[in-house]
């Protein structure tokens, strides 16, 4: 056990021995969290719309304004030419067209079915939809006014109607910052956890320090663990960095115990190091980890389930996810976070993640060898 | 196997791939003992010394260290074994007392129990302690190493080239610090490319791709030249080199610092040399018949 001591010692003094490291450990968070939670957001505005009106009445302005009026939309362009507005689109200057047809407004008074033509930009498919969806949105109100509008001259009788009202459990603003927070405090912890557990053990390698090392009594076991606890400690530092940041500037609402939050992300940490030691002890050097590691850690992230849900993703995906300790942190996160969830409501998750971590770290100590 | 005997190797080999970097390797290195492997760089010293430090296997051949097989005993190897690698790997971002202190209590015990050691050592690079390693010089990287490697009393010390890349001062400094550690019954193996370091240990095993040469006492290997040994001056030695060379009487010319060894058939200095020499317009020739040294012997051995 002194020998675990002496060697988690060292490794803190090798740490903040490095002036950058033992800063850049605890400003790189900081950092990451005030640039990506207000960026990273999913909320669509300033569609840029080009507007083909051939129609010109009261009716079509009405729409027109009703489009301008709305936060989502901004009229960047004005034009007759179908080919001009074609050209914009292929040219990205603008998202969306929006052609009006001429005889939209008489056809509406004489109490016509009409037709607007909509041409969306996809190249980002999710925002093509979303702005589609906006833009749909804002039609129907109108068709709400002009079915209103019609009733009102003829009689008093309201028309039954279903109208959906909605509430957004856990976030009710839908406020895109407290569903990102969390996810964000995630990848801050993957980011320590990985990259510098990773290094520290290829920097041994290296430069040959490992060599004089495995010539020592020191077990394979107490090694690795040394090499993992002062990064746990580090990466939990960061998460009540994180945590407080959240509070302060984006006042993130706690709803469930912060402690059950830390001990789940020790539990994570404890995984994305084993990961990390495992991978380390493929690479000889630096350059070479740090190629494998920036792959999974993309692989890991994107498949998390912080953009998009993992219930959304092919079958054999959500296989591979399994093993993704991300995902389950990223639930976690928001779980306990935003909806007060108890150690009881995420046992399931807390069982994989401890599933995986054991398994992690016994790869990484099979792994290494003390042999050159 | 002698009573005496600390390693004991039978047989040993080890290749790597298509390489045969260790061929059926035996010898015995007795307790307290100076042992040297002497040979060029890509000999196999590096990887025979990975063996014995119990960083790899061989592939044949059966070798104990201390009455342990390497195979199993490693656990117990580990802990009398001082290592100090060819390249310098201690953590240069600690400080020289960091990095002793990390050994010692590695090898679970205290810098000052065993202080008495390392002192002649240790005391040159005492007054930098806080000083971090990497930013020691090169002789004194030296000195930091060895301390750690005997932090712990190991009964065995293995130096892989640990005069390679220092000046000339620290190394006959490095090799008197050798000496100081008898009185402690320290068997030592050392390894070098240096012929004239050979002569310093108490016995040494000629190595060159991999076998074993010879093992002897080096007064004895270099009695073991068979031939008679002449020295011969002049000023010109690359023009002397070319023109010995040329001569059909001669069997070898090596260049040997400021002369040319050379050896002749019919193991005599004939007249003929003289006349020779004085056509081909060297001037200021001597030749002197000389005791042949190490790597003499080593050069005979490897034609």
């Amino acid at each position: 056990m002194r020998t675990i001591f002496y060697l988690i010692r060292k490794e803190f003094l090798q740490i903040f021995r490095d002036k950058f490291i033992g800063r850049a450990i605890f400003a790189i968070p900081v950092l990451q969290m005030l640039i990506l939670v207000p960026a990273v957001t999913f909320e669509i505005r300033n569609v840029e719309l080009c507007i083909l009106d051939r129609d010109l009445t009261t009716e079509s302005r009405k729409l027109v304004n009703q489009l301008v009026g709305s936060t989502f939309f901004k009229v960047i362009f004005t034009t007759f030419s179908e080919e001009k507005a074609n050209d914009l689109l292929s040219r990205d200057q603008c998202d969306l067209i929006l052609q009006i047809p001429s005889g939209f407004g008489n056809d509406i008074s004489k109490g016509n079915q009409v037709k607007v033509f909509v041409a969306a930009n996809a190249i980002n498919a999710s925002n093509a939809q979303l702005s589609w969806a906006y833009l749909n949105g804002v039609i129907g109100d109108y068709n709400m006014d002009i079915i209103t509008e019609k009733i009102d001259n003829q009689s008093f009788v309201p028309i039954p109607q279903v109208q959906v009202t909605n509430r957004y459990w856990y976030n009710e603003m839908l406020n895109y910052k407290y569903y990102m927070l969390p996810g964000i405090l995630g990848i801050l912890v993957l980011a320590i956890g990985f990259l510098l557990a990773g290094l520290n053990l290829v920097k041994e390698k290296e430069s040959g320090t490992i060599e004089q090392m495995n010539v020592t009594p020191v077990k394979k076991y107490h090694f690795i663990i040394a090499k993992m606890v002062p990064f746990l400690v580090i990466g939990l530092v960061d998460l009540a960095l994180g945590l407080i940041l959240g509070k302060l500037v984006f006042n993130i609402p706690f709803e469930g115990n912060i402690a059950l939050l830390f001990f789940c992300s020790a539990i994570f940490l404890v995984a994305v190091l084993g990961f990390a030691l495992f991978l380390s002890t493929f690479s000889g050097t630096q350059q070479q980890f740090m190629f494998t590691a920036f792959f999974f850690m993309i692989i890991f992230i994107l498949m998390s389930g912080i953009f998009t849900p993992v219930e959304s993703m092919p079958e054999w995906a959500q296989k591979i996810d399994l093993i993704n300790p991300v995902v389950y942190v990223m639930r976690i996160n928001r779980m306990v976070l935003l909806k007060g969830s108890t150690f009881h409501d995420i046992s399931r998750e807390i069982v994989a993640l401890t599933a995986i971590a054991v398994g992690f770290t016994a790869l990484a100590i099979n792994r290494y060898r003390k042999t050159a | 196997m002698p009573a005496d005997c600390l390693i004991s190797a039978r047989h040993v080999s080890k290749s790597f791939g298509a390489i045969n970097a260790l061929n059926d390797l035996s010898f015995n290195v007795r307790e307290g003992e100076i042992f040297g492997f002497i040979g060029p760089d890509g000999a196999g010293k590096t990887t025979l010394f990975r063996i014995i430090t119990t960083l790899l296997l061989p592939d044949e051949g059966e070798m104990t260290i201390m009455g342990l097989d390497i195979r199993n005993g490693f656990r117990e190897l580990r802990k009398n074994i001082g290592y100090m690698p060819g390249r310098f790997s201690l953590y240069l971002d600690l400080s020289v007392g960091e990095n002793l202190n990390f050994y010692a209590t590695v090898f679970g015990t205290t810098v000052r129990e065993n202080y008495e050691l390392i002192r002649d050592i240790y005391s040159h690079i005492e007054p930098f302690e806080k000083r971090l390693a990497g930013k020691l010089s090169g002789g004194m990287k030296q000195k930091l190493a060895l301390s750690c490697a005997l932090i712990h009393k190991p009964a065995l010390l293995v130096l892989d080239e640990p005069t390679t890349g220092v000046d000339a001062a620290s190394r006959s400094e490095f090799w008197e610090m050798l000496k100081k550690l008898r009185p402690y019954n320290i068997t030592i193996i050392v390894s070098t490319p240096y012929m004239d370091e050979a002569m310093k240990c108490d016995r040494v095993a000629l190595i060159q791709e991999g076998k074993i040469l010879s093992i002897d006492e080096p007064e004895k290997i270099r009695d073991g030249f068979s031939r008679k040994l002449f020295s011969i001056r002049a000023s010109d030695k690359y023009k002397l080199i070319v023109a010995l060379r040329a001569f059909p009487g001669t069997v070898t010319a090596y260049p040997f610092g400021d002369s040319v060894h050379v050896t002749f058939k019919g193991d005599g200095l004939e007249n003929s040399v003289y006349e020779y020499l004085s056509q081909t317009g060297l001037k200021d020739v001597i030749i002197q018949e000389t005791r042949a040294g190490i790597e003499d012997r080593f050069l005979e051995l490897m034609e």
